[in-house]
């Protein structure tokens, strides 16, 4: 906790140092001019986003290693490399240091332009995009330094917890703010899913890190709830992440991403409102799928199968509204890597929330749980929905944030494509083939009515899958760094980028009314 | 936005709400009626499932307890149920191992395969971690796959070993003995464990330092012969290796092959190993450990 102290103390002194500098440089400027969108924060967060992107998948590239080479990449005497402590690093760098950083910068940017208002709060959406890469660092040296409450996707300790909930109060403030002064008449789809996943999130977030630390000064901190009612906690917020972080969150960037992309009205308001009513409604209760067969009670098994099995329309209504956007400007997927890069990222949200409830029937969980089938599912969603609708939103807003007529090449971008789509077609086929495989393996009888494996056979089937997962990832890790170079000579306005390029660099002012 | 703003979408012929954000429009399309006909089918049949399985928690008003289901189902019963039939199934194969001796376990094939199945599978999930695979070995952990034996090769000795465990704490009847740490301790100098290094080496048949040997048989005598024996066999009763054979417990073939068998061999005179088995009784049952002992004993040479 020292030096976490000590890191805190050192980047706050660092953020008043630059505001003070940027202060003194206004020279009566007035900073918060109304007529303009706040851009210079959006740009800042596109590139951290790529940066946590790189970062996240690197390190789940080193997790892939690991597993598969293990006398390779194992490091005896580098404790904070070990396979515990940077897993649940490569989740939350993915996760919540890349998706969020995407969500945030991305909700800045569209909250703006669809309210027709500059982003509320003066300098508060900096304190909240600064004190959420605060909150990103100081978990991350934790999970190093082994300062964890071990519980998934919710691993930092009680005083990052209470870090992070400012943070989000003032963000949900700054969204609220900015949606009330908005000068449109009704709110925009893509709105409502943002408020629905920083509101859920807040909720998750408090109530699942209720903890009485040890002490003031000590890290450690014991859950207030115990047993299986701790794990219940656990997955409602666990499966709650995944609904209202990687489902709402980035359906809200679709509903402004694709159509503005492809020019097309959205299919249908109707089954915007109709699926997402029926989304936050359904996904709240689904939790204990994660559970199945545990002690958790079986009403609470049922609860948790019959909501999921609900949940599958509601999901696809979102496929549907975003697929059918582009009909009228289909020829836009042969034409645009960009459009179909979103459009494929639709597939793989169809595909994985067809296959959730799939896997929430007690019956198909019993052979898919604990097994590399949940690691195939989880891929297929977030490496296909919740990492291509997100590079789609970095390629468009970068393209539009800094006023080019085009990317710096659409080449790299079908690079891009074809290398992360076929690195996680490697990593998925591979998960899938060695998760079914160890599940019939664990429970394969012989014919004495004894376990035919042992555990570590069923470890040692699954190599070359791990071997393949590891390119796969390789793969999808190098698509990334051609997109972050692309992105980066874009903005540096090369290549087909600088043709006919907009050449004043005012920011963009509010449109005006319609 | 007023309602004449409302326009046909030329492509879809469908109409526009009317409103638009960024240049952002939306149609007014109905909802596509397959998928709400297969929203309304999931809602009936999770209302179906609720009625069929355990649903409904208690709560004021509903009862002291969660609805059973028209189905009557449960986890906890089917679980006994199942683990019921598992016993009932082996009971018989299961209570004659128990009585069993080696001879009639080698004459009844049927028991013999049972006993093996069960000890194999027991073996992979409690030893292979140590042992490994087949009782491979690794360093610092005996190959149970060929006929050197520390303690006991026997079946009932196999089966004390495993029951009791090795130098383990919490059982009073473990196998027990402890090797001095020589260097550690002070009982003997560096020169001293260079010189019984040296000796090591020339009653295994590997090349050493002739004087050295001479010296370090002399200090081998009076420090480590009650143990290890006079001619370096070893003495079961102690679990004190045979150094003359080519079977090593702390040292590997890669480390001879690279040369540096000798620094190993150092190691374990200056420092003491003393390694540990945890006994199983209590945690494995009778047949498990009886079936693991009849296991064990058939992966290389039982005595």
């Amino acid at each position: 906790m020292e030096a976490h102290a000590w890191i805190f103390f050192t980047l706050t002194v660092a953020a008043l140092a630059v505001l003070v500098l940027w202060a003194g440089s206004l020279k009566g400027r007035d900073p918060f001019d109304q007529t303009v969108y706040d851009d210079t924060i959006v740009k800042v967060g596109v590139g951290v986003s790529m940066f946590w992107g790189i970062v996240g998948f690197l390190v789940g590239l080193i997790v892939a290693l690991q597993l598969a080479f293990p006398n390779i990449f194992y490091f005896d005497q580098i404790g904070w490399l070990n396979f515990g402590r940077i897993r649940p690093l490569h989740t939350s760098a993915v996760i919540f240091a890349f998706g969020g950083n995407v969500l945030i910068s991305t909700s800045f940017y569209v909250v703006q332009r669809t309210n027709r208002a500059r982003l509320a709060g003066g300098l508060w959406p900096w304190f909240v995009f600064l004190g959420y890469n605060m909150f990103i660092v100081l978990a991350a040296t934790g999970y190093l330094m082994g300062v964890t409450q071990s519980k998934e996707y919710a691993e930092p300790e009680w005083y990052i917890d209470l870090w992070l909930t400012i943070v989000w109060v003032a963000y949900l403030l700054v969204f609220l703010g900015t949606i009330w002064k908005r000068k449109e008449s009704h709110i925009y789809v893509a709105n409502w899913f943002y408020l629905s996943f920083i509101v859920t999130i807040a909720m998750l977030h408090i109530v699942n890190n209720l903890t009485i630390p040890v002490s003031l000064t000590g890290s450690k901190s014991y859950q207030l709830f115990g047993g299986v009612q701790d794990a219940l906690t656990q997955w409602w917020y666990g499966h709650n992440a995944v609904g209202f972080f990687l489902t709402t969150g980035f359906l809200a960037i679709m509903y402004y991403f694709i159509p503005k992309r492809v020019n097309r009205p959205v299919y249908s308001y109707r089954l915007s409102i109709v699926h997402f009513w029926s989304l936050i409604f359904i996904y709240i209760w689904a939790g204990p799928h994660h559970l199945h067969y545990t002690a958790l009670p079986q009403w609470a098994q049922t609860l948790g199968m019959t909501f999921s099995v609900m949940l599958w329309m509601p999901s696809w209504g979102g496929m549907i509204n975003g697929v059918m956007t582009l009909s009228g400007a289909w020829d836009r997927l042969r034409t645009d890597p960009v459009v179909r890069m979103m459009v494929v990222a639709l597939a793989f949200y169809g595909m994985s929330t067809f296959e959730g409830p799939l896997m929430s029937v007690r019956t198909v969980n019993s052979l898919s749980h604990y097994t590399e089938w949940g690691i195939a599912h989880v891929h297929s969603g977030s490496m296909g929905w919740v990492g291509f609708i997100s590079f789609g939103a970095l390629y468009c807003s970068t393209q539009w944030l800094w006023k080019r007529k085009s990317l710096y090449s659409l080449a790299l971008v079908e690079w891009h494509f074809w290398l992360a789509t076929l690195g996680i077609l490697f990593y998925i086929v591979a998960m899938y083939f060695a998760g079914i495989l160890e599940g019939l393996m664990w429970r394969a009888y012989n014919e004495y009515g004894f376990l035919e494996y042992s555990f570590i056979e069923t470890v040692e089937a699954k190599h070359v899958s791990y071997v393949i997962r590891a390119v796969g990832g390789g793969m999808f890790l190098t698509g990334a760094l051609i997109m972050a170079y692309n992105l980066i000579r874009t903005a540096l306005g090369h290549g087909e980028a600088a043709e006919g390029e907009v050449t004043s660099s005012a920011p963009a002012a509010l449109q005006p009314a319609e | 936005m007023s309602e004449s703003k409302k326009e046909v979408d030329v492509h879809s012929g469908v109409e526009t709400t009317g409103h638009v954000w960024d240049g952002i429009k939306e149609l007014n399309t109905p909802l596509p009626r397959w998928w709400l006909y297969i929203f309304y089918i999931t809602i009936v049949w999770a209302i179906g499932y609720m009625i069929a399985m355990p649903a409904i928690p208690a709560l004021p008003g509903l009862g002291t307890h969660n609805t059973t289901g028209v189905l009557g189902m449960s986890d906890r019963h089917t679980v006994e149920q199942k683990v019921a039939e598992l016993h009932a199934e082996r009971a018989a194969e299961s209570t004659k191992l128990l009585d069993a001796s080696l001879e009639d376990i080698e004459t009844d094939l049927n028991l013999q395969q049972f006993a093996m199945a069960m000890g194999e599978s027991a073996f992979g999930d409690n030893c292979a971690t140590c042992h490994g695979a087949g009782g491979r070995g690794a360093k610092g952990y005996p190959t149970l796959a060929d006929d050197v034996w520390l303690w006991d090769g026997t079946l009932e000795g196999i089966e004390q070993t495993i029951r009791h465990g090795i130098r383990s704490a919490d059982d009073a009847d473990t196998r027990f003995s402890a090797m001095p740490a020589f260097g550690r301790d002070g009982l003997l100098t560096s020169d001293q464990i260079d010189d019984l290094v040296q000796y090591v080496l020339s009653i295994s048949g590997h090349e050493a330092d002739a004087a050295a040997a001479a010296r370090g048989g002399v200090t081998f005598q009076a420090q480590c012969s009650s143990c290890h024996g006079v001619d370096g066999h070893g003495t079961r009763a102690l679990g004190a290796p045979n150094l003359t054979d080519a079977d090593w417990l702390y040292v590997t073939e890669d480390e001879w092959r690279n040369g540096t068998a000798p620094d190993e061999i150092r190691g374990v005179i200056t420092n003491a190993r003393n390694s540990h088995m945890p006994a199983w009784n209590g945690r494995l049952d009778d047949a498990t450990i009886k079936a693991l002992a009849v296991y064990v004993h058939s992966l290389g040479g039982g005595e």
